[in-house]
């Protein structure tokens, strides 16, 4: 072992480290279609961090001597970091965590691009710096710091807009397609420059940060014109985006794993961005640039106030009809998770299920503000995920149901969507609640919601509005429900 | 990195591209925000490059890249640890009936 370790040391440490990388790349491989069950899930998403793991082990074993205290020190304080953040999280601050750390991922493409450029040395243009991999590796390394940078500035605001540190309604500032045109162009145009014309380190360096800063304005520019209720598209983008950025950082520095685990990522981002776009029945186009729900829309659909033949209830008398039904469905939505109403929801159903009713939960693709959101937040309250339906599951049999409560939906339980061509909303699936026996529309007030358009639900004759906070209200009603 | 290896990268890239669609195409919804978080903290794969930029050889100085390299490290440690440790929690929180 002394012998091969004196004289071959390089060629013995890539064999076992690249062994090491082919090793996690399965790993990963087999993670992600774990991770796709719910049976499977979370050993997947152990056997993912197992992966991680073992290639940063391995290539720790690659680069055999050095000094690592840079690194180790990053892992140390990265990790520490990472950790008190998963531990602290709430439930319901879990989309503007996803959207941070999907940020971070980002921001470290981008260094990774600028360090690699500074450890580069040598003189010309970029492309001759790169040597063997030429223009290639070159705008490759200026791909990365584009995409790594919009990812980072654009998950910045989309972490502002979800903790609504900023507001979740849309900005549109004027002529931004023109705007983010020339944000986009530009940084590509600049890349080209530095690949085949600009000469020398410190030039070539001013280009790249002056691409980096232009990608960080159009990562702002190309997210706030989008509001809060199209954030489980943006969401998902952006998290395609961070896996497309390590997928490129592979490029630059020539390392398979990161080439197939960030497309990985990119592949099953693109998947959820997919889903989400085609439960709102609006192309992706339609979703990043059409500035959706930013004024109330004009014509006879939309419009906000003027209802006619409202109905209200109150928490005794919805308790005193939830206490008679047999067959109750819930249909949570963004409000819910604004009340922080789910550990209520849960109590609830369990009252009524101790007196015999069936309860079962509806719930819409982008019903919250993330893919998931509402069966993140009802699994935190202990609710059995078999209890809770797939609006292609359910839609049919709500003419079966009793009552149903919805609580914080409001565009996704909107009958306009399916007959007034001339509501924003038009085309796009809801669910049919209306054709209960009787609804409970748990809400603040008539407001409309995110897409600003009056909700004809709330006149329909077997709709009863219940007004307030979802959570007092559920608390009222559990109330009620004991003391009967 | 000579035409071979790019050819070679590219070649990985699509076939990672198709498998990882093929792999997620169905996803049940109660998995879409922890699938989403999950995939998120193996974008922290691209800790491996922030690894190389901040090593140093032995008794040599650090220089820019290597510092650029080790702020690159943390970012991307934040994201796998953070993402992972979050997707657990998750995860864990997924009961069925008993």
């Amino acid at each position: 072992m002394d012998f091969i370790a004196a004289t071959e040391p390089m060629h013995l440490n890539h064999l076992l480290a690249n062994f090491g990388y082919l090793v996690s790349v399965v790993m990963f491989m087999l993670a992600i279609m774990r991770m796709g069950r719910v049976k499977t899930a979370r050993s997947g998403n152990f056997l993912a961090a197992l992966a991680m793991l073992l290639a940063v082990v391995s290539s720790f074993v690659e680069m055999g001597q050095i000094e690592p205290w840079f690194i180790v020190g990053g892992l140390v304080v990265g990790g520490a970091v990472g950790a008190i953040m998963a531990k602290k999280v709430q439930m319901t601050q879990m989309p503007e965590m996803v959207a941070l750390l999907n940020g971070f991922g980002g921001l470290a493409s981008t260094f990774v691009g600028l360090a690699t450029f500074f450890s580069l040395g040598g003189s010309g243009t970029l492309g001759q710096m790169m040597k063997e991999g030429g223009w290639f590796g070159g705008m490759n390394l200026v791909l990365t710091l584009i995409v790594g940078s919009v990812t980072f500035t654009g998950s910045v605001i989309a972490f502002l807009k979800l903790s609504e540190k900023m507001s979740g309604r849309p900005i549109l500032l004027p002529g931004r397609h023109a705007l983010n045109g020339i944000l986009l162009l530009a940084p590509l145009a600049l890349g080209v420059g530095a690949v085949w014309f600009v000469q020398g380190v410190p030039l070539i360096a001013a280009v790249l940060i002056l691409i980096v800063l232009l990608t960080f304005v159009l990562g702002v520019t190309i997210v706030i014109p989008i509001g809060g209720g199209d954030m489980p598209v943006v969401i998902s983008l952006l998290n395609s985006y961070s896996g497309i950025a390590a997928a490129l950082a592979g490029f630059t520095i020539n390392e398979p794993v990161l080439v197939v685990s960030g497309s990985l990522v990119g592949a099953s981002g693109l998947i959820l961005t997919q889903i989400m776009c085609k439960a709102m029945n609006r192309s992706l186009a339609n979703v990043m640039f059409g500035g959706f729900g930013a004024e109330p829309a004009a014509g006879g659909g939309g419009g906000g106030g003027e209802y006619v033949g409202v109905k209200s209830s109150d928490p005794e008398s919805v308790a005193m009809i939830l206490a008679d039904a047999a067959n109750i469905v819930i249909v949570p939505g963004y409000g819910m998770a604004v009340a922080q109403a789910q550990h209520a929801v849960r109590e609830m159903a369990n009252i009524l299920e101790e007196k015999g009713a069936t309860i079962r939960y509806a719930v819409h693709p982008v019903a919250g503000r993330m893919p998931g959101h509402m069966n993140v937040l009802l699994a935190e309250a202990n609710v059995p995920y078999e209890q809770l339906f797939e609006m292609d599951q359910i839609n049919d049999d709500f003419r079966n149901v009793d009552v149903v409560m919805v609580i914080g939906a409001n565009d996704t339980v909107n009958p306009a969507a399916k007959t007034d061509k001339s509501s924003p909303l038009y085309g796009m699936p809801v669910m049919n609640v209306e054709d209960a026996k009787t609804v409970f529309t748990m809400k603040r007030s008539l407001g409309s919601g995110f897409a600003q358009v009056k909700n004809t639900l709330f006149e329909c004759p077997n709709n009863y509005m219940v007004f307030g906070d979802a959570r007092k209200t559920l608390e009222e009603i559990i109330k009620a429900l004991k003391e009967d | 990195m000579d035409t071979g290896a790019i050819l070679m990268l590219l070649y990985v890239f699509v076939l990672a591209c198709f498998a990882g669609y093929q792999l997620i195409s169905k996803v049940p919804p109660t998995l879409h925000t922890p699938l989403m978080s999950g995939a998120n903290a193996i974008s922290g794969i691209t800790v491996l490059g922030a690894m190389l930029a901040a090593r140093v050889g032995p008794g040599a100085p650090f220089n820019i890249s290597t510092i650029l390299g080790a702020i690159a490290v943390a970012l991307a440690t934040i994201n796998v640890v953070g993402g992972f440790m979050v997707t657990d929690r998750m995860m864990g929180m997924f009961k069925s009936k008993k």
